[in-house]
């Protein structure tokens, strides 16, 4: 049975609508990516999962329970990791995580205990006594993960976990991650770090305007979506219309971002020499899941 | 299960009371006349006890609640947990009242050392202070969850906190005023509480003390369920 199973919801805000009927099952044990450019519903769509935001229409059941019905026996077994810091200013590292273990009815000494292991899975032990204030941003990421396991919770969603810190940092909180998931927790993963969700997803949903556009494996997303190559280029002012009409004629695909033409090689698709040299060919790489997105979600600015 | 102490500390508002104790009641009192031999600062003691009492609920769940509410994020925090927004803003309530009774046992301490406490009804001046903070603490929430911005708490302190201070009847007795005056004061929440605490110290019965708590009760209910309503229309989009 799927840990998350999302029905045919909607989500509105008066005329607007952030989330445009979205069917979703995410299995138990895997590490399911949603990405999307900014205001693609990503954030409404897992607002509803947690039962913090009331679904317009639709329905959500998570661990086979009605979000709607059951919110709290929900929210007892799933763990959050937010955005945007939301640690206790007026409380210790360590009290940060015993109160919060209190709103799960955790006994005191058990939450002190649990506290204390995630602080030092988390490399946290010897700031236990520190103010939130005197944290670094990478330490109250930590903190806040460390803060979200201390149910122990089956299904653990995570909103850009990683952005904002250094790659150290960044690695160690991936290689946590990787070890919850081989311990059998769910992950629900929003990022739109494409190479985080290249390294920890087993599948991942790409949202635009509110809808799921593509879901499968990054990699088979890749091998569909990213072609053989990708080719950079920069084409001359004006040579450009007449450099896009050569492509279309020869059913290339691209995708315009800023100044760089993103040109997508299929493994049958020739580029003849004229045409490359009007092109501007800059560089020649190997597509990556940026790529995909690009190509699937549009150009640079959505918004 | 859930009213957490957020967070232990020694409110300020002690020396505020004795303040007005001193200056008020023993300065200013030199110079007013009261009925045979009273003194001025007994008749305010049980006033400035039921006025701080207000303002630490006040305070506490107006700009203490919007700094976690909007700054901190406490209650996005908290609601990803199995309680939920109600639950929160119960807890809030109930520490604004804790305030409330921790601030009343202070200035009754202080009243009590001034020699002004004169009966032993005054032993139930802290559940009343509770009472009181659980009504004050409920309008400051519904407040709070209608607030656009922290800076609109200086209108609910000077159009509401304030004038209740001042016409509640703390500082004179409510019959110098003018009828259409009375009648405001009567509405407002401040008066029968005074007017309690003030039987309680001295030991008699004012009048209409019964109704007084009814009126105290009933604003706290209508209050409370009032801001559990907006405060989760405002958090939960």
């Amino acid at each position: 049975m799927p840990i998350i199973e999302v029905r045919n919801v909607v989500k509105r805000f008066g005329s607007i609508v952030a989330v445009a009927g979205i069917d979703l099952d995410v299995e138990e044990g895997e590490c399911f990516g949603l990405l999307g450019p900014n205001g693609a519903g990503k954030t409404s769509l897992v607002r509803m999962i947690i039962a913090t935001s009331p679904i317009s229409q639709g329905s959500i059941r998570v661990d086979g329970k009605d979000v709607d019905k059951e919110p709290r026996r929900i929210k007892a077994n799933i763990g959050v990791v937010p955005q945007e810091e939301n640690l206790d200013i007026d409380l210790t590292v360590l009290q940060n995580l015993t109160t919060f273990a209190r709103y799960f009815d955790i006994p005191k000494a058990e939450a002190r205990e649990r506290a204390l292991a995630n602080l030092q899975l988390f490399e946290l032990s010897d700031r236990q006594q520190s103010k939130i204030d005197e944290l670094s941003g990478g330490m109250k990421r930590r903190l806040l993960i460390a803060r979200s396991l201390i149910n122990q919770p089956k299904l653990l969603i995570l909103d850009e976990p990683t952005v904002g810190l250094d790659p150290q940092t960044k690695h160690l909180v991936w290689q946590k991650l990787r070890s919850l998931k081989e311990q059998g927790v769910t992950l629900l993963l929003c990022t739109q770090n494409m190479e985080e969700a290249w390294h920890l997803c087993d599948r991942v949903a790409i949202m635009n305007e509110g809808k799921i556009i593509v879901l499968g494996g990054p990699q088979e997303l890749l091998a569909i979506y990213g072609g053989r190559q990708i080719l950079e280029a920069s084409p001359g002012y004006e040579d450009k219309d007449y450099v896009l009409q050569k492509l279309r004629e020869a059913g290339f695909e691209w995708q315009e971002v800023e100044e760089t033409l993103y040109v997508f090689q299929g493994d049958d698709q020739v580029l003849d020499d004229s045409l490359r040299q009007k092109l501007g060919v800059r560089n020649e790489r190997s597509p990556t899941l940026e790529d995909v997105f690009l190509r699937l979600t549009g150009r640079s600015l959505t918004e | 299960m859930f009213s957490k102490l957020w967070r232990s500390e020694m409110p300020g508002l002690f020396a505020e009371p004795l303040l007005i104790l001193v200056a008020m009641g023993v300065g200013l009192g030199a110079y007013v006349t009261m009925e045979e031999g009273e003194k001025y600062v007994e008749f305010i003691a049980p006033g400035v006890v039921a006025a701080y009492a207000m303002f630490s609920a006040s305070f506490e769940c107006t700009y203490g609640s919007f700094v976690r509410m909007k700054f901190q994020k406490t209650y996005d925090a908290i609601i990803t947990t199995p309680l939920n927004i109600e639950d929160v803003v119960a807890g809030e309530i109930f520490w604004g009242a804790t305030r409330s009774f921790i601030t009343a046992c202070a200035v009754l301490a202080i009243a009590a050392a001034f020699g002004l406490v004169n009966s032993w009804w005054a032993l139930l001046i802290p559940p009343l202070a509770v009472l009181a903070g659980l009504m004050f603490s409920s309008i400051a929430m519904l407040f709070t969850s209608l607030a656009p911005a922290i800076y609109t708490f200086n209108y609910y302190f000077t159009l509401i906190i304030t004038p209740m201070f001042f016409f509640s009847g703390v500082f004179f007795p409510l019959s110098a005023f003018p009828t259409l005056v009375q009648h405001l004061s009567w509405i407002a929440p401040l008066t029968p509480v005074v007017n309690l605490m003030r039987s309680l110290i001295s030991g008699q019965p004012g009048e209409g003390a019964w109704w007084g708590l009814a009126i105290v009760i009933g604003i706290t209910v209508v209050f409370f369920a009032l801001s559990l309503f907006t405060m989760r229309r405002r958090i939960l989009k």
